[in-house]
């Protein structure tokens, strides 16, 4: 068992894998983002408080579950990377930083787009989007030190421990709003009981949340793949792989 | 058609943060395919003109 979870997991073999992963998730990223978008940019009907600005809603909460869901990965490949050595953990750690990075980003400034019309505010330093910018300065720490060393297999390492640290932060991000007074609302999907949402609106945020997914899984296939080159230069799978003519 | 553009009033904001999420999206398949061009091109330099990397 464990021999196929190493030829599995060897650089060369994810390399032709990811390759289909990549088409395999991005076909359908694109149809679900559309679909997702035209639900909630026509189909949804509009809130009776917040009119037609809610509409937000369907890229600022999709953005936001992403920067937790990437980061927590990330954690989760930096200790599998720091405790077994694997390569394929400690590639995806970096390759999933900046698309992370971005989701954070996103998340940041949508919501202050929902803000300034709703709360009359574009920013406060509530814990919700405090913690939600630290994470963001997170990120950018685990890019810094992934490309800070000579040696690649050294910058994946200090990268990873950060981000095993800081992954603390998510839980806080997520509890931020029940645990302290905070401007930003509370959860109405990610919480243990019926979402508190209705179903006509509901449906066009978790197509959009399931086509962020397969968004993000198809492009860190492609930047795990080029990372991969770059790692193992020379070694011969690598010659074969770009005389092939196609990535 | 002209109601819908202006989202209640809101237009600045929803298009805004729609908008936005479009570049970065966009932005993100962009980046990571020249990424990937790239290191290919490097790479076969590398091979054509002798590994001194």
């Amino acid at each position: 068992m464990w021999t196929w979870f190493h030829r599995l997991s060897s650089p060369p073999t994810f390399y032709r894998w990811g390759g289909a992963l990549q088409w395999v998730f991005g076909i359908p990223a694109v149809v679900l983002i559309a679909i997702g978008t035209y639900g909630g940019l026509v189909l949804a009907p509009a809130d009776y408080q917040q009119g037609d600005a809610f509409r937000i809603i369907y890229v600022h909460v999709p953005s936001a579950w992403m920067s937790l869901f990437v980061y927590t990965s990330m954690a989760v490949a930096g200790a599998i990377a720091l405790i077994w050595r694997m390569k394929l953990a400690e590639v995806y750690v970096g390759a999933a930083a900046g698309l992370g990075a971005a989701f954070t980003a996103l998340a940041l400034v949508t919501g202050m787009l929902w803000g300034e019309p709703m709360w009359g505010t574009y920013w406060v330093w509530d814990a919700r989007l405090t913690s939600e910018l630290l994470l963001l300065f997170l990120y950018l720490g685990v890019i810094a030190l992934d490309g800070a060393y000579v040696d690649a297999r050294r910058g994946a390492r200090a990268a990873s421990v950060l981000a095993v640290v800081g992954v603390i932060n998510v839980p806080i991000i997520h509890y931020s709003v029940e645990w302290w007074n905070s401007l930003h609302q509370g959860p109405t999907v990610t919480k243990f009981d019926s979402p508190s949402i209705t179903g006509d609106m509901l449906w066009p945020l978790l197509v959009m949340a399931l086509g962020f997914m397969c968004y993000f899984a198809s492009l860190v296939c492609l930047r795990m793949r080029t990372r991969l080159l770059d790692r193992e230069r020379s070694a011969r799978w690598v010659a074969d792989a770009i005389g092939a003519g196609h990535g | 058609m002209a109601e819908w553009l202006s989202m209640g009033g809101y237009a600045v904001y929803v298009w805004s943060s729609f908008g936005l999420t479009a570049v970065v999206l966009a932005g993100g398949v962009i980046a990571s395919v020249m990424g990937m061009r790239q290191q290919r091109t490097a790479l076969r330099r590398l091979r054509e003109f002798g590994d001194d990397a």
